[in-house]
């Protein structure tokens, strides 16, 4: 140690602890890193053909190679998750310019296998986040059972679900996935009616205004937790009745100064008209 | 004009009334449980004297009653919801029946309230019935205060009731807004987190006062029941007393009655309390609370299960408050940031104190002191129990527009990003248009109401003076086409001709002979100019001799108008028996009221 201690005013000294922290830290980080861009096997026909949708339909905005111009980003290195996503809610191919391409479940373009090659064909160009199996987008049935793997009961996971989701996403999407509104005319959509699928791929890929929160940040069970909370939301009974888009006292306080206050003064009119 | 001149004490309001103690005399003795009570309580003259009380029909004046049952079904459904609430913020693991939150750890107040909407029978219903019946309740109120408002109830005598009304406004505000903040769930804490904003951006003392509030650091532990304390003890009671003495000034005062035949200053037109109002008033309580019930019963309000129990990390898209408090909410919004600056060491929230804390005394002071800065503008000292067609008072509802405008911008700017979002607009783009319109929608809305009011008035002058158009034409053997006008009613023209069109105040002498200036003169031009601002558009009644002119220059052709129709559809109330008997009433009144 005497002799370290003797060469730590050395010149060279600081360029070597530099150089020997980076590697370390640049070592444990790709030892480390979320390992999203798995390579799918796919067959070189839905590439090739993935490439003749893309040339036709995308590469006006995106570049012949997908490398991007003006009017679209590049795709290189999204991953198939990502095209599966903005092709399959309709968001692309994208009806017109706008602060954001809205979501539209009735109208996709393309069926389910051209989706598919257009995904292989870019995700072909570079390593991307690829579409995610059943695994993590079926939502769990609420129960006292306990899943494998799992401390917490089913419904306890939904319930675990829910926080992740009010700490995660509702102060743009809402409380109840409402929906919410950004800067300038932006806007976080409403999930009722998203696929599970879809919103796996959405936490994934991070669209538009979106953020990523890759599976550090909340591990694949945690996004099945989020994505069986939405759906038992969804699926529950309104148990108070009307819900009023769920948008909070905004819609209630209209709701009061309409109809409550419109029913009382009719009343009140009626009764006014009334003989004594 | 029908006005009380003279100053007299209030006590001078019962002048006219039945004497009781007489009546009492002239019947026989009170028998049974009545007398035996009486005999002890002494009770019988004043609930005679209270039951024969008249008040007058109209359905505008039921907008106060909708506030008080509102107010009692509030007050049966809050005792209700006390029996399971837990005022408290220790931790809890909630394993109640709803399955989304099991298992998830929450406050006492969040989880009785989570048992309340789902474990507790009739629970979810009486909660709901308490929130829409406390959101009505404030409606209500502020309607109510508007009609008294636009109608001129808040002249004299009513000002000290009109003061009190202003203070149950604000009261039911405050109350509403703690108990908003009482089930701990993420929307509610939300609140109780800005409200602690607002109290630290207080100059100087901001950060002591939070601390004093919350009991150390937000959120801490004391702030929900501090809050329960408020809402079900000291604010329900200051409330309740506010409330009867808002009450017992309508009987002292007796209730203000439309203009119409037979109506004046000294009377009340209308029925007595006993029967026909218990029955009338009673039958409405029910009305009210069906009304609550049944959308209660099928609209959900703060679905507390689903904002989540409160946590300071996470917040929802949409968090407002209550509607009674979206004003202030939008002045926050709608504030720009760079107002906040720093100087000896002090943060000076520029940003938030104005919209925060400085709105609601600001607002609710200005609204309290309208009457007694009308009253010193006009010079009216008079006493009026008859109240004013808003019409008839331009200046006062351009005023009053003008703050609902205001107030109105504040409030929707507090929804801006649910309207960007439902509007497919820009949040930043509506916040832009809200700034500029809480400060040229006043004046325009200021104008345009009086303008209105004018032109309503003239219409009225043009239909006494012409009578109604009826659409029927008639053709003329000579060829010419000509409306035929209906004659009004004297019943009607009364209505349209009772009313006072005062003149600007003039200045009296600015100085004497010497030309020293009169140490009054100042604040007498200032309320000459203000006087000025009232009164210089007025249009006038038409006057009694006037009316007789229009009966009479039918006959003229000379102003391009053919007016032989009017002429004739006017004769039959002038030669009628039943006309003179308002147009001399007017004649009468003037002479008194010169």
């Amino acid at each position: 140690m005497k002799a370290l201690a003797a060469r730590r005013r050395h010149p060279a000294a600081i360029a070597v602890l530099i150089l020997l922290g980076l590697l370390v830290t640049g070592g444990a980080y790709s030892f480390l890193a979320p390992k999203q861009a798995q390579a799918t096997t796919v067959t070189a026909d839905s590439v090739a053909q993935g490439k003749k949708l893309f040339i036709g339909n995308c590469a006006s905005c995106h570049g012949l190679n997908a490398q991007g111009t003006g009017e679209g980003p590049s795709l290189v290195g999204v991953g198939a998750a990502s095209v599966d996503f903005q092709v399959g809610t309709g968001r692309m191919p994208l009806a017109g310019p706008a602060v954001q391409a809205p979501q539209n479940p009735g109208k996709v373009k393309f069926d389910e296998a051209q989706i598919a090659a257009l995904s292989a064909y870019v995700a072909s160009l570079a390593p991307g986040p690829a579409v995610p199996d059943g695994e993590y987008t079926t939502p769990i049935a609420p129960g006292d059972e306990v899943a494998a793997g799992q401390t917490l009961t089913n419904s306890q996971r939904i319930a675990r679900g829910g926080e992740i989701f009010r700490v995660n996403c509702a102060m743009c999407h809402n409380f109840a996935g409402a929906g919410g509104a950004l800067t300038r005319g932006k806007y976080a959509p409403a999930l009722t009616g998203t696929t599970p699928t879809h919103v796996y791929e959405a936490m994934i890929t991070g669209p538009q205004s979106m953020p990523v929160f890759n599976d550090t940040n909340i591990t694949p069970a945690g996004k099945q937790e989020v994505i069986s909370y939405l759906d038992a939301i969804d699926n529950q009974t309104n148990v108070g009745g009307m819900t009023l888009g769920n948008l909070g006292p905004v819609s209630e306080g209209l709701f009061a100064w309409v109809f409550l206050l419109g029913l009382m003064i009719a009343s009140a009119v009626w009764l006014g008209k009334k003989a004594a | 004009m029908s006005t009380i001149n003279e100053t007299r004490p209030a006590e001078a309001l019962r002048d006219g009334d039945p004497d009781v103690e007489q009546e009492r005399a002239d019947t026989k003795p009170l028998g049974g449980i009545a007398g035996w009570l009486d005999d002890r309580t002494g009770g019988a003259k004043p609930a005679s004297h209270f039951l024969k009380k008249v008040f007058p029909d109209h359905w505008s004046f039921m907008l106060g009653e909708i506030a008080m049952y509102s107010m009692i079904i509030c007050l049966l459904t809050g005792v209700f919801l006390t029996f399971w609430y837990v005022p408290s913020m220790t931790q809890v693991v909630y394993n109640g029946s709803y399955v989304p939150l099991q298992g998830v750890t929450v406050s006492d107040a969040y989880s009785s309230t989570l048992n309340i909407s789902f474990d507790i029978r009739g629970g979810l219903l009486i909660r709901q019935i308490h929130h829409w019946g406390a959101l009505i309740f404030v409606v209500s109120v502020f309607v109510h205060m508007t009609r008294v408002f636009f109608t001129g109830a808040f002249r004299k005598p009513r000002e000290i009731n009109w003061v009190l009304g202003t203070l149950l406004s604000m009261l039911a505000c405050i109350e509403g807004f703690a108990g908003y903040s009482l089930p701990d769930d993420l929307l509610s804490g939300t609140g109780i987190r800005a409200m602690n904003g607002f109290v630290q951006s207080i100059p100087i003392v901001g950060s002591y006062v939070s601390y004093f509030i919350f009991g150390g650091a937000f959120p801490g532990e004391a702030i929900i029941p501090r809050l329960y304390s408020v809402h079900v003890l000291l604010l329900p009671a200051v409330l309740v007393g506010v409330f009867t003495a808002h009450i017992l000034f309508v009987v002292i005062h007796k209730h203000t009655q439309f203009p119409g035949p037979g109506r004046t200053n000294n009377n009340v037109v209308g029925f007595p309390l006993m029967p026909v109002y218990m029955a009338k008033a009673g039958g409405f309580f029910f009305i009210v609370f069906g009304i609550i019930a049944l959308v209660s019963a099928v609209v959900s309000i703060n679905p507390i299960w689903g904002y989540g129990p409160y946590d300071p990390s996470p917040i929802t898209a949409g968090s407002q408050p209550d509607w009674y408090m979206g004003f202030a909410d939008g002045a926050l919004r709608l504030l720009p940031g760079f107002l906040e600056f720093d100087t000896f060491g002090f943060t000076w929230s520029m940003n938030i104190f104005p919209g925060s804390i400085l709105l609601l005394p600001i607002m609710w002071t200005v609204i309290g002191v309208y009457p007694f800065v009308e009253s010193w503008v006009t010079g009216d000292k008079r006493e009026h129990h008859l109240l004013d067609r808003p019409r008839n008072a331009p200046t006062r509802a351009g005023i009053g527009v003008a703050g609902i405008t205001a107030y109105t911008v504040l409030l929707f700017a507090s929804g801006n990003d649910l309207m960007a979002i439902k509007l497919h607009l820009s949040i930043n783009d509506l916040t832009q248009l809200f700034r500029l319109l809480f400060f040229i929608g006043p004046p325009i809305a200021f104008w345009l109401t009086k303008r209105i009011c004018l032109s309503l008035q003239r219409a009225d002058r043009q239909k006494v003076l012409h009578g109604r158009e009826t659409g029927t034409i008639w053709r003329y053997p000579d060829g010419r086409f000509e409306e035929i006008h209906a004659p009004l009613s004297p019943f009607e023209r009364w209505a349209l001709v009772q009313h006072e069109s005062p003149e600007p105040l003039r200045i009296s002498a600015e100085a004497d002979e010497n030309g020293v200036a009169s140490p009054l003169a100042r604040k007498e031009r200032v309320r000459a100019k203000l006087s000025h601002f009232y009164f210089n558009d007025r249009v006038a009644p038409p006057t009694p001799s006037e009316l007789e002119a229009a009966h009479h220059h039918g006959d003229e052709v000379d102003e391009g108008h053919l007016l032989t129709g009017e002429h004739e559809a006017i004769d039959p109330a002038t030669t009628g028996d039943s006309s003179s008997t308002p147009r001399e009433t007017i004649k009468a009144d003037r002479k008194r009221s010169t």
